[in-house]
């Protein structure tokens, strides 16, 4: 009896020791994404909520609040502005923060007013052609721009200086076009329409994501020249070849990911951080990001900070560079 | 043949107790939503998203309730446009045109019962075309490049005149507040911010939304505000209800009207560019113009009220079309619904139909359902529906004002947007006061930044070449339309016109 009692003690014991470990949780916890529903942002959110909750990670169901307006500008400043100590809210974010963030167009706000939390992984940028273009390769497509520059318009889904723009231009400018401006870049509502206008033959190349591209590639309408990832990916994206093997030295990789109000407590940052990090970890993560063309990228905690601490500079460079910001 | 085996295989998936208790509450929830000013289809998709997810339902029946919620809301926003002229979201702007008027003229429960048939007839027309014309008409969508689009914008501008009855210049001054209106925000073609001083909350330009509601609830608000004080009339002009269900010659009269505009609808909504909106405006133009002999259209026309609502039903369906078949939204409600298929795991793009028969045959069934029980739930609620009219304006438009306010919160949650919600109900007030037309102000904020941008798309992809305008054999049918139809009567006609006007001084304002 007194060795049961004991044992239980221990064990009632060990569990408050656990719940030291990990004495936050959430109690009402809450995402937003900060554009309407449907984006990426929107996607992002409601997916890892889904998946803490299927796997239990996160007892409650999470509230997703669509917060759009600005590009993200909006979210941000309210994070910033309003809900700077709140520990149950994290919200969604991408290399198109990162971009804003960098270019000034989140007025007054910059990237160490909030904590930036961890990835979900990555879509890689890509360059395509309708599939009865003559063009077949990355070094090809730039050559054609260079002669002519009027010759070749590139559709993409984001405004001009957002974050499909530049990803030609970063291409074009490791392959020596100096003055990239030249580059005719036409801005469509999101990589969908832009899809769209190159199979209608309106426009010769595409600048956008994998998963924009992915059913179109499947269906055998339009052709990969170049994938902005270091190296070939996994899978049946593996027969993509990457800028870097054709010569031009570009990567562009549009992270998903989240940030937190700048004065969440270090127990509930950790909380957090631990929760998406063990979320990363599981196979059933493997495949929503299989299934959506989400290449690994796995940054938690201060490496994910330091992560996009270096994308923004490299941004600003960049921007700097072609004359979007001075 | 093979279709209609694939049909029967989705009826089979669709038709189980579970989904068809499904698809009657998105049916229900899906009205009253539409119904309410400020919560239109995609926030009424978007709220229930999470109850989806909660309830742990797989991908055909979350698609089904989704996909109910879709159609209840396009349903339901000819209610308070009807009742209230207050429309319940954008594409049932339209039907307060005719709508009202019919209720001012004690038929509101004809003008209810006839616009929810209108509303049948479309989605029912729309859903067929998805089934038999899917592949094809993506073909469609794909003749459509910048040009063309703003060949098609151009020419739904160019029918605004046709919109007001009454004084053609208030109609075009208010086109042209909408089209500035249509400037702020982040201009797409060059990252350049415009008329947003700074303020993050106007990068990404106005909300139509917070615009209707703003216009047309606010500023219904005040007017009633303003009577109250002046003279003891606002309980005086107590409206009759009328029969609830409209006489059979009526629904006759009306036949061809719905027909033609579910066409038109379906086609407008399977261009992605396009969408609902325009196809309940285009629709209602047209018709306008091809049968309104005797300028009956704006004073309570049923056909102006079944052109519009054929016509947004329509282009519902018709904007499932290039979602499930490309992958890409064909308007805001269509955006999440393609959301919610990647949430599930599955991608929408040019072999959902080979990859995934069971959920896209499925959710067509599950379209047909919805639609019988739209049309069942509807019609017997006329009667509940029309009480609204009974309830006196000193309690209802409190009520109007509340579920403004908490609308729009609900879908922004940014104190922002009710200010900016506050002016133009403000605007809308000094507007109505000038007698000044304000459907014409949404249109041109909702047709301007289309037009603009696929302009300026179509002349960068040429190199500044603007007979790039008129360089497809689309574009010159397109232009040819526009003028024969639109620009040449009201410069032949106003002469004609002149000599036969008949005394419009009792003619209604919007």
């Amino acid at each position: 009896m007194i060795i049961k009692t004991a044992l239980a003690a221990l064990v009632l014991g060990a569990s408050t020791l656990g719940a030291v470990a990990q004495d936050f949780t959430p109690e009402n916890p809450e995402c937003i994404a900060p554009a309407n529903p449907g984006g990426g942002w929107d996607f992002t959110c409601r997916q890892v909520g889904k998946s803490l909750q299927d796997l239990g990670l996160l007892d409650k169901t999470m509230q997703v609040v669509n917060l759009a307006g600005g590009g993200g500008g909006v979210a941000f400043a309210e994070v910033v502005n309003k809900r700077g100590d709140d520990n149950d809210l994290i919200v969604a974010a991408s290399s198109a923060t990162a971009t804003r963030l960098a270019q000034g167009a989140f007025p007054g706000n910059t990237m160490d007013e909030v904590r930036w939390l961890a990835s979900i992984g990555a879509d890689y940028g890509v360059i395509a052609v309708a599939d009865d273009s003559e063009i077949t390769t990355l070094p090809q497509l730039l050559d054609t721009i260079k002669n002519d520059p009027t010759s070749i318009s590139v559709a993409g889904g984001s405004a001009v200086g957002g974050w499909d723009h530049l990803k030609v231009l970063i291409a074009a400018n490791a392959y020596g076009i100096d003055d990239v401006r030249s580059v005719k870049y036409i801005a469509f509502d999101g990589g969908g329409e832009a899809v769209t206008q190159l199979l209608a033959g309106s426009v010769q190349a595409f600048t956008g994501d994998i998963s924009e591209a992915k059913g179109f590639v499947d269906s055998g309408d339009i052709r990969v020249i170049a994938i902005l990832s270091p190296e070939r990916l996994d899978g049946e994206f593996a027969d993509f070849p990457t800028a870097r093997e054709q010569g031009v030295d570009a990567i562009g990789a549009n992270w998903r990911g989240f940030y937190a109000p700048g004065g969440m407590s270090d127990a509930a940052y950790d909380a957090w951080v631990s929760k998406i990090a063990d979320l990363y970890a599981t196979d059933e993560w493997k495949a929503i990001m299989a299934a959506n063309g989400l290449a690994p990228l796995s940054l938690q905690g201060e490496e994910f900070e330091e992560f996009v601490a270096n994308s923004v500079q490299q941004i600003q460079d960049i921007s700097r560079e072609i004359g979007i910001i001075k | 043949m093979e279709t209609f085996a694939n049909l029967a295989d989705g009826f089979a998936i669709a038709l189980t107790w579970n989904n068809l208790w499904l698809a009657l509450l998105g049916c229900f929830l899906g009205t009253i939503m539409g119904a309410l000013p400020g919560l239109g289809p995609s926030n009424g998709v978007a709220i229930l998203i999470p109850l989806a997810f909660t309830m742990g339902l797989g991908a055909t029946p979350s698609l089904i309730l989704l996909t109910s919620v879709y159609y209840g809301a396009m349903y339901g926003g000819r209610i308070s446009s009807i009742l209230l002229n207050i429309p319940g979201d954008e594409p049932a702007m339209m039907t307060c045109l005719d709508g009202h008027p019919m209720a001012k003229n004690g038929l509101a429960g004809a003008a209810l019962s006839l616009s929810g048939i209108a509303s049948f007839v479309g989605a029912f027309i729309a859903t067929w075309g998805l089934i038999l014309l899917a592949p094809q008409l993506v073909k469609i969508a794909l003749l459509f490049g910048p040009a063309e689009y703003f060949a098609l914008f151009a020419l739904a501008f160019m029918t605004l005149g046709g919109v007001s009855s009454t004084n053609q210049a208030k109609s075009a001054f208010a086109a042209a507040l909408g089209l500035g209106l249509a400037t702020i925000g982040v201009d797409t073609q060059t990252g350049v911010p415009r008329f947003t001083f700074g303020e993050v909350h106007l990068y990404d330009g106005l909300d139509f939304l917070v615009a209707i509601v703003g216009l047309f609830a606010l500023s219904e608000v005040f007017i009633f505000l303003e009577e109250r004080h002046g003279s003891a009339n606002a309980d005086a002009k107590k409206l009759t209800i009328g029969k609830l269900y409209p006489p059979l010659s009526m629904i006759k009269q009306t036949i061809p009207t719905m027909l033609r505009t579910s066409v038109l609808g379906f086609i407008a909504g399977v261009l992605p560019g396009a969408g609902a909106s325009l196809g309940s405006f285009i629709s209602y133009s047209f018709e306008k113009r091809l049968v309104d002999k005797d300028n009956t259209f704006g004073t309570g026309d049923p056909r102006g009220v079944a052109a519009p609502e054929a016509g947004n039903n329509a282009a519902a369906g018709g904007a499932l079309v290039p979602m499930l078949a490309l992958g890409v939204p064909g308007s805001g409600t269509t955006a999440v619904l393609l959301a919610v298929l990647l949430s599930l795991n599955i991608t929408p793009g040019p072999l959902l139909f080979s990859e995934n028969p069971d959920v896209v045959w499925g959710l067509i069934a599950a379209l047909f359902i919805a639609n019988f029980m739209l049309l069942a739930l509807n019609i017997p609620m006329v009667g509940l529906f029309t009480r609204v009219l009974l309830v006196p304006p000193r309690i209802l438009m409190p009520i109007v004002a509340m579920v403004s306010f908490v609308g729009i919160y609900g879908i922004s949650g940014s104190t922002f947007d009710l200010l900016v919600m506050i002016a133009f109900g403000v605007m809308g007030w000094v507007l109505r006061k000038l007698d000044v037309p304000l459907v014409p102000i949404i249109l041109g904020t909702l047709l301007g930044n289309a037009m603009e941008n696929n302009l300026r798309r179509a002349i960068t992809i040429d190199n500044g070449n603007w007979w790039t305008l008129i360089d497809s054999p689309l574009t010159i049918i397109l232009w040819s339309i526009a003028i024969v139809g639109f620009i040449l009567p009201l410069v032949i006609g106003r002469r004609v016109k002149s000599r036969m006007r008949r005394d419009e001084e009792g003619a209604l304002q919007d």
